[in-house]
């Protein structure tokens, strides 16, 4: 971190908004930290959970070890990913004068090509993802801008739009206008002049119900009593989803000023920042952050001598799914069990503590501070009458591209997954999505012209969910994917609700009954098979009507949804007994070419049930009794004789 | 505030501070509930209540759903039964199908749930895993495979007895409720009180059964077994020999008991009036040595164990006198046995009472005298019952017998103790006497009786006032404690008991409408101690002689070791 008080005054005169009255030295200063004149080479490495576990930190390691050894001064930073999976890690070089290039897959064994040939200004086209576009720099030749580029093009980064680009330290946000707007909001506007703004750009919670955040603001400040609170929830547990996580680790700060924009305006003392303890690097990330805000006086008491006080501190759940649910999470922070209770009392009323509390999704209040800063109208430019701004998805599955990507509301799911995300593997055709995560819906390929924005999407009666979004196509088994969902549900389930905990638990069985071999197939099994098969849509339906959380009553969501539209896939497990896609592996059975094999007895070595049998030198054949279709001999063939038997 | 709302097609006045299934109960309309407590926030959680409301997605539970102006509600719609009955089928896949070996057959709440939602079929395969029984507990044990996790027991043990020790964990279908650590239930923060089991609607949580020990003491001729019947007991049939009102059954239980071949059959209230006679001293000499802080009694197990572990700075408060359970029984072992010629080892002494915190009180190391427990086995009401049910006894047949000597004969004042108040209004009785020589003019104390969780009372005596509280349930006392703790000095004696409105409520009575005959329990016992004469403890004749034959005076130091203990911190899992 740079000297405080000229990371204060900078602050101070951002939220002035002086940039023509910004003395000399205040210009020069901003301009060296917005990079935009380096003296020595500078190269970041992306460092957040997608790029760590392509490699980025022995990339990072690489590069250190590359410039040690040459002995060359240049600067080595980190920072947080651009959104696109695939590409990691992302590697950019600036070089003193030459614009920001960013190069994709840059794996610890490329470094040293990649380095000996950018300090010799040769540019290796293959890896290149694209350069920075500005008017100080010198372009490179014959490379694409990131604006040029698909992902880029098709997309509207507001949220995101610092991710990737900076690093996850203070100074880089103060740069980029960070905490202006807040410092602007506590000095010089009152809570209803921030409430009027956010209800005026109809921002609506991003965590899937759609309720205008501007009201539960307005209730929240309206309740009374003195002590209020401010809970940014960034619980996001469903697998597939993950642009909390992003946001938190690439852009923390952004955050925070959401969260102190939020409590000034419902006039909260405190705010908790609930995260899940999975997410280790966001965590990490966001305490230091809040660390960095403290030391500059951002949070605490007397804010830039503004009379406010406010503490924030970050509550790491224990991890469950169903703590995302609010009234889980208060119980949870007042050290209980994180089960839901009844609603009403709502939070905004009676919440933490029995104080009212306002609770935001994550991704809510990233979007606060360009709101308050550019005003309801800058933010209603995109999305469509009520179901403004734009939408942060993570985009996972069987996709070309898997990516966090921010398009404005109302963008259809076709858009998304083909011409941002880019489409599902060659030659394959997309089958079916699944939006809104666990607790979401399946839709076939047919809906994917849905404009995806709340009312739409109720009008159809889904949840738009948190914003996890999830291609399959033709390789997928939809049973297979609902026994998936079901068997996470049933796990996460509380425990609190019989329907849910019991219910879900007797779907999976059911499921499990028709996605496998059962051990013995004697008539008994057969007719609870077909009893579970002919319950399941009541017992789903029963499940939907009684639950009292959210959890529960969209935990059938996914075998409604898959009965409704792949009907025939259910009617293929039970009755023919296979597994189209493939994947249910219990029930394949397989076969051995008599004019393929050439009798070389390794599928026999490899056969766990010894089911295979044959002479060397002549056909062996498999017993079908005996295998339980697990698919070792099929991989240890090395004469393709070996068929799955559909 | 009154509303009009459509009830199955029928408009009614509704109130809006009461809940939809009150406001349906009041109505004569009954609905379903499972995890529903009287008195208790309602959580929601088994979805049995739920009813069908116009504009509502969702079925919603009656229990936490309040009324509102035009309200249209269908309780019985064909939606609402499939999902009842769904939610018991749900249930019953995962609940052991052992009903005939339960100890609540006949008496489980699922079981009637099943039985009147025409659960006639088994549409989920079963997939029940045997759960490890907790047979550690000297009172109460658990067996988590028949539990349903509706959290009821949970809830008592946390808002009513302020003890948390039982408590959810896990998720999904690994939900289950445990004891800190889940460790036994012996080393947990229990203090056995046995209100769980009071609320459990399936055999989850039972009392640990002593018959067996009895039967066989019973089949050797070599032993005599003698019971004792503690004051509340024998009030507490009337619900299962269908009394419509109250009424006191000692001398036909002692018959049963004298048929069923118990060799002498005493009266616990004669040692409780001994206890007074000793507690009265004991206090009389704190207050006159000005002594700091309250006095507390110590007849309740349950309370003495919550002390040991949650508050042992209390603990030299306490009285040192045992119970008076344990006072008969270190008589009978010590004294009586003696006069008998046996050795303490040849008598086996039985305590029934509608404890389960005596069975755990029974067995503690302080009770035990070279080797030998003072008391060997304690019958809860519940399998005084089924006690009487095995030895084929129809106790409508008995003939009343009178308890034998020496320890027969009681005050009335003995047998209200078995309420929460009455054992401070025995005790003031027998004060009062001994300050000022001469009985209280009017021996019925107002401000001590009634369903009150708390009753305080002051009364002039000698030259001083005397302040006493009566407090039942835990939580009460825990709220006591802690004004205590915070600087209240006023208090000279507290009487804790651990259940709410004291033994007649206690963990070991018939299971279910505790309310209705709690309340003739009170009305009996009240009753017998307005007609009946002696009404002050020192009356007792017994307790005279008594004292003549130990050849001491209430009070004396001999009698320590006979009549006193004392209690040490104790660790527990919390």
């Amino acid at each position: 971190m740079k000297n405080k008080k000229e990371l204060i005054s900078l602050i101070n005169e951002n939220a002035l908004n002086a940039d023509n009255s910004m003395s000399n030295e205040s210009k020069d200063m901003l301009s060296a930290m917005r990079k935009e004149r380096i003296s020595k080479p500078l190269i970041t490495v992306s460092k957040n959970s997608s790029s760590i576990v392509s490699g980025s930190k022995k990339s990072h390691k690489a590069i250190q070890d590359y410039l040690e050894e040459r002995a060359i001064d240049a600067d080595l930073q980190f920072t947080g990913s651009l959104g696109l999976c695939t590409a990691e890690p992302v590697v950019s070089i600036q070089l003193p004068g030459m614009s920001r290039i960013l190069f994709k897959n840059i794996t610890a064994e490329k470094i040293i090509s990649l380095l000996d040939s950018i300090f010799n200004h040769i540019v290796p086209h293959d890896d290149v993802l694209g350069q920075v576009r500005n008017n100080i720099h010198t372009n490179w030749q014959n490379v694409p801008f990131l604006d040029e580029l698909d992902f880029f093009k098709t997309q509207q980064r507001n949220v995101l739009k610092n991710c990737g680009l900076i690093t996850p330290e203070i100074d880089d946000y103060i740069a980029h206008n960070g905490y202006a707007t807040f410092i602007n909001v506590i000095n010089r506007k009152t809570p209803d002049e921030v409430i009027s703004v956010i209800k005026e750009s109809k921002l609506r919670g991003r965590s899937g119900s759609g309720f205008f955040t501007g009201e539960k603001w307005d209730k929240t400040l309206q309740a009374g009593g003195v002590q209020k609170y401010v809970i940014c929830n960034a619980v996001e547990s469903d697998p597939g989803a993950f642009m909390e996580r992003f946001i938190a680790e690439s852009d923390p700060h952004r955050i925070i000023e959401g969260i102190a924009i939020a409590a000034y305006a419902v006039g909260a003392g405190k705010a908790y920042l609930y995260i899940s303890f999975e997410n280790k690097l966001a965590i990490e990330r966001l305490n230091k952050a809040i660390q960095q805000a403290k030391e500059l006086g951002l949070l605490g008491d007397n804010i830039f001598n503004s009379g406010y006080n406010l503490k924030l501190s970050l509550f790491v759940s224990p991890g469950a799914f169903v703590c995302g649910q609010e009234t889980a999470m208060l119980n949870s922070i007042e050290g209980r069990r994180g089960i839901p209770s009844e609603r009403p009392p709502y939070p905004t009323e009676k919440g933490l503590y029995g104080n009212p509390t306002l609770i935001n999704n994550l991704e809510t209040l990233a979007n606060v501070p360009d709101i308050i800063q550019n005003g309801p109208k800058w933010f209603q430019q995109h999305g469509n009458a009520n179901n403004t701004g734009t939408k942060v998805f993570s985009v996972a599955g069987k996709v070309n591209k898997n990516s966090v990507v921010e398009v404005p509301m109302g963008t259809t799911l076709q858009y998304i997954f083909h011409n941002v995300a880019g489409g599902t593997f060659e030659q394959k055709t997309i089958k079916a999505f699944l939006v809104g995560g666990p607790a979401g819906h399946v839709l076939p390929a047919e809906k994917a012209n849905l404009p995806v924005d709340f009312d739409t999407l109720n009008e159809q009666d889904i949840r738009m969910g948190s914003g996890g979004l999830i291609i399959m196509n033709e390789d997928t088994c939809m049973l297979d994917i609902s026994r998936y969902v079901t068997g996470f549900l049933q796990e996460e389930s509380c425990g609190k609700c019989i329907t849910c905990r019991e219910g879900t638990q007797n779907m999976l069985n059911i499921l499990k009954s028709i996605s496998q071999r059962p051990e013995k197939d004697s008539e008994n099994q057969t007719l609870e098979r077909f009893k579970g098969v002919l319950s399941i849509e009541s017992l789903a339906e029963v499940i939907r009507d009684t639950s009292l959380c959210g959890l529960g009553e969209n935990a059938p969501n996914i075998v409604l949804d898959t009965l409704k539209y792949f009907r025939n896939e259910y009617e293929e497990h039970i009755f023919e007994r296979k597994c189209d896609a493939n994947v249910c592996r219990d029930l394949r059975t397989f076969y051995i070419s008599v004019d393929d094999c050439v009798g070389c007895a390794a599928c026999i070595d490899k056969c766990p049930k010894d089911a295979i049998f044959g002479l060397p030198k002549h056909p062996h054949f498999i017993v079908e009794n005996r295998c339980t279709g697990c698919g070792l001999c099929y991989d240890a063939c090395m004469f393709n004789a070996i068929y799955v038997k559909y | 505030m009154d509303i009009n709302i459509t009830i199955n097609n029928k408009t009614i006045k509704a109130q809006t501070d009461l809940t939809l299934l009150e406001n349906l109960l009041e109505n004569g309309i009954s609905i379903p509930t499972l995890c529903q407590m009287e008195g208790f926030t309602p959580t929601g959680a088994c979805r049995m209540c739920v009813v069908e409301i116009d504009g509502e997605k969702k079925l919603k539970t009656a229990c936490s759903t309040y009324p509102s102006e035009g309200m249209n509600i269908k309780t019985h719609s064909p939606r609402v039964i499939q999902a009842r009955k769904k939610i018991v089928e749900l249930l019953l896949a995962d609940h052991p199908d052992d009903c005939l070996y339960c100890q609540r057959n006949g008496n489980c709440e699922l079981q009637k749930l099943a039985s009147d939602l025409h659960v006639r079929e088994r549409n989920f395969p079963s997939h029940n895993t045997n759960k490890t029984r907790d047979l550690s507990g000297a009172s109460i044990i658990r067996d988590p495979s028949k539990c349903i996790l509706c959290g009821r027991c949970v809830r008592v043990c946390e808002e009513l007895q302020s003890c948390t020790t039982l408590e959810f964990a896990h998720r999904g279908n690994e939900t289950s409720i445990h004891t800190a650590f889940n460790q036994g239930i012996n080393i947990s923060s229990c203090i056995n009180c046995g209100q769980c089991i009071m609320v459990c609607p399936t055999g989850a949580l039972h009392e640990k059964n002593h018959l067996s020990g009895i039967q066989e003491a019973l089949n050797n001729p070599d032993i005599k077994v003698v019971a004792q019947i503690d004051p509340g007991l024998p009030v507490s049939l009337s619900k299962t020999f269908n009394f419509k009102s109250g009424k006191d059954l000692s001398g036909l239980v002692i018959a049963a008991l004298k048929k069923i071949g118990f060799d002498q059959v005493f009266d616990t209230s004669f040692a409780t009036d001994l206890r007074l006679m000793e507690e009265a001293h004991l206090l009389k000499e704190r207050l006159d040595n000005n002594a700091p802080g309250p006095m507390f009694s110590s007849d309740c197990p349950a309370w003495i164990k919550y002390a040991e572990q949650f508050t042992p700075e209390f603990l030299p408060q306490i009285s040192s006198l045992k119970s008076p359970q344990q006072m008969l029984g270190t008589l009978l072992n010590r004294y009586w046995s003696k006069t008998q010629g046996l050795k303490p080892e040849e008598v086996y002494s039985v305590s029934i009472a509608p404890c389960t915190a005596r069975k755990f009180e029974a067995q503690r190391d302080e009770m035990t005298y070279k080797g030998v427990s003072a008391v060997d086995a304690v019958l809860t009401t519940r399998e005084f019952i089924e006690f009487l049910k095995i030895n084929g006894i129809d106790i409508l047949q008995m003939e009343d017998e009178q308890p034998d000597e020496p320890f027969s004969s009681r005050s009335s004042a003995a047998k209200i103790t078995a309420v929460s108040g009455g054992g401070t209004e025995a005790l003031v009785r027998m004060l009062y006497y001994l300050y000022e020589n001469d009985n209280i003019d009017n021996f019925k104390i107002k401000q001590l009786r009634g369903f009150k969780n708390r009753k305080e009372y002051s009364i002039k005596m000698g030259n001083r006032n005397v302040n006493f509280a009566a407090v039942s349930g835990q939580r009460e006392t825990k709220l006591l404690l802690d004004e205590i703790k915070n600087g209240r000095q006023d208090l000279d004696y507290v009487e804790a008991m651990a259940c709410i409105n004291g033994c007649i409520c206690g963990g070991g009575q018939p299971i279910g409408n505790e309310d209705k005959y709690s309340k003739l329990r009170y009305k009996t016992l009240y009753d017998m101690d307005s007609k009946e004469s002696i009404k002050e403890s020192y009356k007792n004749p017994g307790v005279q002689r008594l004292y003549d034959a130990l050849k001491a005076n209430p009070g004396d130091e001999k009698l320590q070791d006979l009549f006193r203990t004392e209690y040490n911190k104790r660790e527990v899992y919390l």
